[in-house]
């Protein structure tokens, strides 16, 4: 075939690749068309490497087949984790992504240099600090997300001034190659700088706030294949690398509105004053507790239930005693519903998949915004593992840290009941006065156990 | 500025409009799979590093692409994978009685 034909032909491929990508974001919008979405997406995929093999720049097809195959050796493995380990995951993907497109802009300037232009020096050197700096925070976040890291913020003195600083050097090492590409120590240099402000960045930041992240992380991983197609001149990963980015950028405000917090604040790490203030208000206060009988007893009663899930409930990997709870409580006619906080867990939608994981039907599972109007008619709020995101102080007290933040009316429910460890504060350090209302029932143990008890209780008096 | 630039710049600037269009409609539900799938689709640059490998200009250069051609295709195929696997879990009421 002659090359321009060949040419045109894959050009074609990736502009079809383009469609499919984009009709598979739009059937994602129902769970109903979604998987239509991802086959379609396969395709796509499927389509544009194929037909990239057959390029005639393509000399070598030997290594690239053995690359391809160790590539899928890595990925179905890592396709294949149990849910529970789905944040990692997620992670460690933005980290390859991430990793890949800061090496092809590596290898674009070293075959470039020294003949690069002051315009594509200034691409690349963009395209590989973003790509390296979320490479590396990406490692970290998984790191926090499998507990290899400590999950609590890790700050210092300073740290703000040191970070920016990091950063600002590697922009100011992208401006000196821009005027001298051929300098490749400089270039080399300039990636280890951001190799290390990706780990300054993501090591102060907390648990709870991996949501926010795991998203910003996702946005960059995105922007930098965008940038990297600038780089290139490639308008399919152009396009990809826009929906992808743009998908992490939505994220990002959805979870930063649903922990009313503004981007800086996550990234430049307010929750470090926080656990000051939030530790000199708790006092003795009495809770009242009850055992897994009298739980059954009055869940049984009920006519409405709704359980609001949080990340303990997938550290006790209780989601199925959750769920057979809810078989239990739906044969007795009563109505269950879920009420899902946007940031409940360690990233978006994260309750989401392991409820349906445990075969709970996609259609009891209710958003924040719908479900709180109907907390005033439920009989029994039951908390599994949730804290911060049912604190009444949130929407009350104009002194707490988490003042504003969007929060699941719980405490608006006939009865409330958590199952909760021990009396220890959440993530975030901050008392939550939930515990000590007069309706609050608090369930202490393990959430699986604990639930599998109420389950059998349940079970015992029905038969 | 190199007439490139501005017509990626074009594509760039429609194709994230585009794209916040589409993702506002994702329900919350699928927030998840969405990150997986997108992750699986911006694994996309595996073609560049085809292409950068393939070429053979350079060891370092090949060397490189060859790392980023298993890197971003262990994202395209565990993305699809997982997002597949999720979608499965999804059911409603009606279909989960039999």
């Amino acid at each position: 075939m002659n090359p321009a034909l060949a040419q045109q032909l894959i050009d074609f491929s990736y502009i079809a690749a383009v469609v499919g990508f984009i009709l598979a974001l739009k059937w994602l919008n129902s769970p109903a068309s979604a998987m239509r979405g991802v086959v379609i997406g396969e395709i796509a995929s499927a389509v544009a490497v194929v037909a990239t093999l057959f390029d005639p720049q393509v000399l070598h097809h030997k290594w690239l087949i053995i690359a391809l195959i160790l590539g899928a050796g890595i990925g179905i493995p890592l396709g294949m984790v149990k849910m529970t380990a789905v944040p990692q995951r997620t992670a460690l993907s933005h980290a390859f992504g991430a990793m890949s497109a800061a090496l092809i802009g590596i290898a674009e300037y070293y075959v470039g240099t020294p003949h690069i232009s002051k315009f594509e020096m200034a691409e690349i050197g963009l395209e590989v600090v973003i790509g390296s700096l979320t490479f590396t925070g990406s490692i970290i976040a998984a790191g926090k997300l499998q507990e290899i890291l400590p999950q609590r913020p890790i700050t210092y003195k300073g740290q703000n001034i040191v970070s920016l600083s990091v950063l600002a050097a590697a922009l100011a090492l992208i401006i000196l190659l821009v005027f001298h590409p051929e300098y490749t120590h400089v270039f080399a240099a300039m990636v280890v700088v951001a190799l290390i402000f990706g780990i300054m960045l993501v090591t102060p930041i907390g648990g709870a706030d991996m949501p926010t992240v795991i998203s910003l992380l996702n946005s960059y991983a995105g922007f930098s294949a965008a940038l990297l197609g600038f780089v290139l001149n490639s308008k399919v990963l152009v396009v990809a690398g826009a929906l992808d980015g743009a998908s992490g950028f939505i994220l990002s405000v959805i979870m930063c509105k649903a922990m009313n917090r503004s981007f800086t604040n996550v990234l430049f790490g307010a929750f470090g004053q926080v656990q000051v203030s939030a530790a000199k208000g708790a006092e003795e206060r009495t809770v009242r507790s009850a055992s897994a009988e009298e739980a059954a007893g009055i869940l049984g009663a009920a006519s409405k239930v709704i359980i609001a899930p949080g990340y303990g409930m997938a550290v006790a990997q209780a989601q199925h005693k959750v769920r057979e709870l809810y078989d239990a409580l739906s044969k007795r006619g009563v109505d269950v519903k879920f009420a899902i906080h946007p940031v409940a867990g360690r990233m978006p939608g994260h309750m989401n998949v392991l409820l349906a994981e445990a075969d709970i039907p996609y259609d009891k599972l209710v958003e924040m915004d719908e479900i709180n109007g109907e907390f005033a008619q439920t009989d029994v709020a039951l908390i599994i593992g949730a804290n911060d995101v049912t604190n009444p102080a949130a929407r009350e007290d104009p002194s707490s840290p988490i003042y504003g933040m969007p929060i699941l009316d719980v405490d608006r429910a006939r009865t409330v009941m958590v199952i909760k460890r021990g009396m220890g504060a959440g993530f975030a350090g901050i008392e939550n006065p939930l515990y000590y209302m007069d309706k609050t029932l608090m369930l202490f143990g393990d959430a699986k156990n604990f639930v599998g008890s109420i389950v059998r209780e349940l079970a015992g008096s029905h038969g | 500025m190199p007439a490139d630039f501005i017509s990626n710049l074009y594509v760039f600037v429609l194709a994230a409009f585009l794209g916040f269009e589409l993702i506002k409609r994702v329900s919350p539900l699928l927030h998840t799979p969405l990150m997986s799938l997108t992750n699986a689709l911006d694994a996309i640059v595996v073609v560049a590093a085809i292409i950068i490998a393939g070429r053979h200009e350079t060891r370092v250069s090949t060397i490189l692409g060859l790392v980023a051609i298993g890197a971003s295709f262990s994202n395209m195929v565990g993305g699809f994978l997982i997002t597949d696997r999720m979608l499965k879990m999804f059911k409603t009421t009606k279909a989960k009685k039999p």
